[in-house]
């Protein structure tokens, strides 16, 4: 697939070499292109880290935010304008550490949003410090005895919530992560894709191989409108399935039942207060 | 003949005090009198003692006083509440069981069986729509108007309960009339015009919420917390009709981050909030500042720090937003000193933001918000919602290094060009940067929008004798209360400003403080904070405080004691 409209160019970019977010860029870049989105109508938004970074590295629109926030200004942008494509993209810990309330809060409102998550079990940009998906034991220079806690698990909170699409793919497999974003950005309603990627820097655990080795595919048979299935399925941890694991087809979205967009569907910059219902307001209040 | 009654209503919480205000305020109005109301509560949601004070006079009257006229206790614990308030003039009307005996004596009272003459109407909650009756017809209003507001406040609740409570208020009109012919006379008549008739009744809270939607808001994004909810209400009210998107945040970090994309997909975005959900959002005021995305944000001050008392009033938090967000770039705060002005300044941040992509701050505060009054009807015709957003062509750079530090701004999907921005430190195009030469250069791009801004400064209003020797400086809420205040002490020799704009400072404030021998800053704090930053942006001391910060508005009476021991004689 020809993904020039989504390249750069000659750029300098800040991942370390044989870092996975080459891979999920090229995934990523692959994949709007088949889809056919215009750069224009593409808005991506991040928060902050290595992962956040990747809207840097393909032509669109971009809103790189702040640490922990990049889904209630995803949720806002396509709010005010619904004809955009949002993706909101960012790591583990900006994702579910810093922005736990509002991964929470965007699964309920369910905006017709792509969610990838880059989920390499470490703190990159900060130098190695664990993650709210590092597992039990790992040691790094502040958990220097082990990670005590136990780790988030993404897939399982988001079914537990009803969210409309859940999916996990794993980068060291590229033509299988391409088909999952795939399925993401065209599914109507809140998409969360949780991503496995190495990182080359600071885990030394969770390589590229063990990746390989601790992930399987769901089988064919595995029906993703079956939520207690699907529970089932993400709470395995011995070796962690990928694909689609939950899938609420119809399931209406945020700008379905948003009152603003009922009689009106014009993006809100298009919009300005009518002069008639403002007197109209002020005789309501003599 | 009176020129003015102070009538206080004081209650638990769930008694009506509210709906006697309502009452009380659109009856009087479209009798012709002006009305002034403010309120102090408890932070609960039955129970605890409350008041509200209503003023209703012949001129326009705002601003809290203590004395009383009348009281109307609708609890036993009423007279407690507001005892250092009583006076050897005031009229307590009430239910016997809520008038202790002794004050029987003291200060005259008018016992009427309000919930005798309510439970024969068939609901002891129509008592208070009897004591409105009294109310009335002490005054004189005609009957016929107090019918009449009583039947179009109602008809939503059907005729039964409009017929009912016009029964009730006929009913205390009958015993205020009595009480007019056999013991009071015209003490308490008051003379209206018609010119009042068709003025608006309008809160604080509400000048807030219609500003901004005439302003062009159509995207709120909030937090509940008191007392910046009301505005909240109010705009989700008006939203079906207007159009605007509005959401309850998850907390005040997702509003603030929630106004910031908002704008930046084209919507014309505000967040309303307080002192403590302010301070989760610092981080998106700075993002906000970073992106150069315009921002409206209305503060309601209430007294901190942490929880403090979050019913009550205060103006505590004036630094807190002058300073508040890391890193250095330029905002405006205005701070309305009327309801009028709550309209106004919050209808024009919106397009001040949209110019000079600033966060522009509606510092208000709890008694500003639940103050009501009649006022003439807001011009609306002259304001222009003006939109500084631009169609994008394909080489649009988000960033363009302009003259005026203005980046024409393009949105998403508008245009052929890409929208990019970042928090971090960027090129004109909006990538990250680390080239430090350029760091420069985009820090005074921001900066230099404040030399634009300033030129825009509202200047504050000036008061009182030109050749002042000493001058007073307040801002926002304070307004009416010190005007009324010079008025009462006479102003020869004083000179007042005003500040609707606190930041920037009005450049010319120098020259007035050079000419004064005294400058007085009054402020409803307890460190001065206007003050210092009169001192931090003129280098000129400010020379008295009046300060005051136990959760309560100035009254009337306690700034006329205040101003006439600091004003050089």
């Amino acid at each position: 697939m020809n993904t020039n409209k989504f390249d750069m160019g000659k750029i300098d970019i800040a991942w370390c070499p044989g870092c996975g977010d080459f891979g999920i860029l090229t995934a990523l870049k692959t994949v709007l292109a088949e889809l056919k989105i215009e750069p224009r109508k593409l808005v991506m938004v991040s928060g902050i880290g290595q992962a956040a970074k990747i809207p840097q590295y393909l032509k669109c629109n971009y809103f790189n935010g702040l640490h922990g926030r990049a889904l209630p200004a995803a949720w806002a942008v396509k709010a005010a304008n619904p004809e955009l494509t949002v993706i909101a993209e960012s790591g583990d810990g900006c994702t579910y550490g810093e922005g736990g309330n509002h991964f929470l809060t965007a699964i309920r409102r369910n905006p017709d949003i792509t969610h990838l998550v880059h989920n390499n079990m470490v703190y990159g940009l900060t130098k190695g410090q664990a993650s709210p998906t590092s597992r039990e034991g790992f040691v790094t220079p502040l958990q220097i005895h082990g990670v005590i806690l136990s780790p988030f698990n993404p897939l399982t909170v988001a079914i537990a919530l009803n969210a409309s699409f859940v999916a996990r793919a794993s980068i060291h497999d590229i033509e299988g992560t391409k088909e999952i974003i795939r399925r993401a950005i065209s599914h109507r309603g809140y998409a969360l894709v949780d991503i496995f990627q190495p990182c080359v820097s600071f885990n030394h655990i969770n390589t590229r191989e063990w990746y390989r080795e601790n992930t399987y595919y769901l089988e064919d048979g595995h029906d993703p409108s079956d939520r207690n299935a699907a529970f089932a399925r993400a709470a395995e941890e011995d070796k962690f399935p990928l694909g689609v694991f939950y899938l609420r087809e119809g399931k209406k979205t945020y700008g379905d039942r948003c009152q603003a967009y009922q009689d009106n569907k014009d993006p809100l910059y298009k919009r300005s207060p009518d002069p008639g219902k403002l007197h109209e307001l002020i005789a309501e209040m003599k | 003949m009176a020129k003015e009654l102070s009538i206080v209503i004081c209650g638990q919480a769930g008694q009506g005090i509210k709906t006697v205000e309502n009452l009380l305020t659109g009856i009087m109005k479209r009798s012709g009198l002006h009305v002034f109301s403010c309120k102090e509560f408890m932070s609960r949601i039955r129970g605890g003692m409350n008041s509200t004070s209503v003023r209703v006079s012949s001129r326009r009257v705002r601003g809290f006083v203590e004395k009383m006229d009348i009281l109307i206790p609708l609890d036993p614990g009423g007279i407690e509440h507001v005892r250092e308030r009583i006076s050897g003039d005031t009229l307590i009307i009430g239910d016997l069981e809520n008038i202790d005996p002794e004050d029987l004596e003291t200060g005259g009272s008018l016992p009427v069986a309000l919930k005798t003459i309510a439970r024969e109407l068939g609901n002891a909650a129509f008592s208070n729509t009897v004591a409105v009756g009294v109310l009335a017809a002490l005054a004189g209003s005609p009957r016929e108007v107090g019918t009449d507001f009583i039947r179009e406040y109602f008809s939503s609740k059907g005729s039964e309960v409009a017929d009912k409570n016009i029964a009730a208020f006929g009913r205390g009109y009958d015993e205020g009339a009595t009480w007019r012919e056999e013991a009071g006379g015209d003490r308490f008549q008051l003379d209206g015009s018609d010119a009042v008739r068709d003025e608006l009744l309008m809160s604080g809270t509400e000048g807030v919420g219609m500003g901004a939607i005439a302003g062009g808001c159509n995207f709120l994004a909030f937090y509940p917390m008191s007392p910046a909810t009301g505005v909240g209400i109010f705009i989700a009210k008006q939203a079906d009709k207007f159009g605007i998107l509005v959401e309850q945040a998850e907390d005040e970090i997702a509003a603030v981050n929630m106004v910031a994309g908002g704008w930046y997909a084209g919507a014309r975005g505000m967040t309303t909030t307080s002192g403590g959900g302010f301070a989760l959002m610092t981080e998106g005021l700075s993002l906000a500042a970073m992106l150069e995305t315009p921002m409206v944000i209305h503060l309601a001050q209430r007294p901190g720090p942490a929880t403090g008392l979050p019913t009550r009033t205060g103006q505590e938090d004036l630094l807190f937003v002058l300073f508040a967000g890391h890193g250095e770039f330029p905002r405006v705060v205005y701070t309305p000193g009327s309801v009028e002005e709550t309209f106004y300044l919050t209808r024009e941040a919106f397009n001040l933001a949209d110019k000079f992509q600033v966060p522009v701050f509606i510092l208000t505060d709890q008694y500003l918000l639940d103050s009501t009054c009649n006022l003439p009807p807001p011009d609306i015709d002259d304001h222009k919602v003006i939109r500084y957003v631009v169609k994008t062509e394909p080489s649009y750079q988000r960033y363009e290094l302009t003259e005026n530090g203005i980046s024409p701004r393009g949105i998403p999907g508008y245009g052929e060009g890409m929208v990019t921005v970042d928090s971090d430190e960027h090129d004109e195009s909006g990538h990250i940067t680390e080239d430090l030469q350029l760091r420069v250069r985009m820090v005074d791009k921001r900066l230099k929008k404040l030399e634009g801004i300033t030129g825009e400064v509202i200047p504050p209003v000036f008061f009182g004798d030109k050749d002042f020797k000493t001058l007073i400086l307040g801002w926002g809420s304070t307004l009416p209360t010190i005007r009324e205040a010079l008025e009462e002490i006479g102003s020869e020799g004083i000179g007042y400003l005003h500040f609707s704009q606190v930041f920037p400072l009005w450049p010319e404030l120098i020259q007035y403080l050079d000419r004064a021998e005294r400058t007085v800053a009054v402020e409803n704090n307890a460190t001065g904070q206007f003050a210092k930053l009169v001192a931090m942006t003129t280098g000129r001391q400010i020379d008295g405080q009046v300060l005051k910060y136990n959760g309560l508005p100035f009254s009337r009476e306690e700034m006329i004691d205040a101003l006439k021991r600091e004003v050089k004689k």
